[in-house]
């Protein structure tokens, strides 16, 4: 497949997210939309991983490998922000009985 | 007949789609399942390209351990259609025009590159095997994923300390 529609699709899904969390003011559902945006990084980089993969099979056939272990990586590091803003999450809510985010504005007064 | 672009165009229209139903249904539960069917377009995906080390993981660590996370604190909050805090019209639209002009820009700024003749390998390449990412992963990426476990170590703690119910002695000091 050409690298341009991956390019486009990651694009659309990125802004996906990004529309989510302008548009919504459940912190849980903003949380997701980050994780769709997580996501559709990771498909753009998976996909240029096999970009070149063909031409320098024969020089380097390792090439590309780094991409797809940057992918794993931002999924550890996914799985841990997940880990962490969840339980600052039902903290909030715990304090507050809501998970709209308009009650997070004490920074303002 | 070659299949592929089927099956691309298949996975690329479940992915958005089920992306916009997540950002746009009203109740919470039903966005996680949408995040969800979104989740495995991109497994799907992955598979397309041959990486199957990562389409495993993002079902097992996305679908299977996040989102479980996810719909567990929603439904422990009873989180409903009734509950969903609403923005107004205005802010709503505003928002949506902000992402559309994001999307704009960057496919505006992206369709002219260089990029148009380069092909993602689909199908073929062993680059996405187990074997070959795990050789990769314990020798010359071992520094990293040791730091990674030691992040996986801290994120554990706080998120117990942050958990912890807060007894009226620790409000009070």
């Amino acid at each position: 497949m050409p690298i341009n529609y991956y390019l486009f699709l990651s694009l659309a899904l990125f802004s996906i997210g990004m529309v989510g969390v302008l548009t919504r003011r459940n912190a849980i559902i903003i949380f997701m939309c980050i994780e769709l945006m997580l996501n559709a990084v990771n498909l753009l980089l998976v996909a240029f991983s096999k970009m070149h993969h063909l031409k320098n099979l024969a020089i380097n056939p390792m090439i590309g490998v780094d991409g797809q272990l940057f992918v794993f990586f931002i999924m550890v590091v996914a799985a841990a922000e997940v880990s962490v803003g969840l339980a600052i999450i039902v903290m909030m809510y715990r304090n507050v009985h809501s998970v709209d985010i308009q009650f997070l504005n004490r920074l303002k007064h | 007949m070659n299949i592929t672009p089927y099956i691309f165009w298949f996975l690329s229209v479940m992915a958005l789609f089920s992306a916009l139903m997540m950002v746009t249904s009203r109740n919470p539960v039903y966005s996680v399942l949408w995040l969800i069917s979104t989740f495995f377009a991109i497994s799907g995906h992955y598979i397309l390209l041959n990486a199957q080390f990562l389409a495993a993981v993002n079902i097992i660590v996305y679908a299977g351990a996040i989102m479980v996370l996810f719909l567990f604190v929603i439904m422990l909050m009873n989180l409903n259609r009734e509950t969903e805090p609403q923005k107004n019209r205005w802010l709503k639209l505003i928002g949506a025009l902000a992402g559309g002009c994001l999307l704009l820009v960057m496919v505006a700024a992206l369709k002219d590159a260089e990029l148009r003749s380069q092909q993602a390998m689909v199908g073929t390449g062993s680059i996405g095997l187990i074997k070959v990412l795990g050789k990769e992963l314990f020798t010359r990426y071992v520094v990293p994923f040791e730091i990674s476990s030691l992040l996986f170590l801290s994120a554990m703690v706080g998120a117990a300390v942050i958990g912890k119910k807060e007894t009226p002695e620790t409000l009070k000091s």
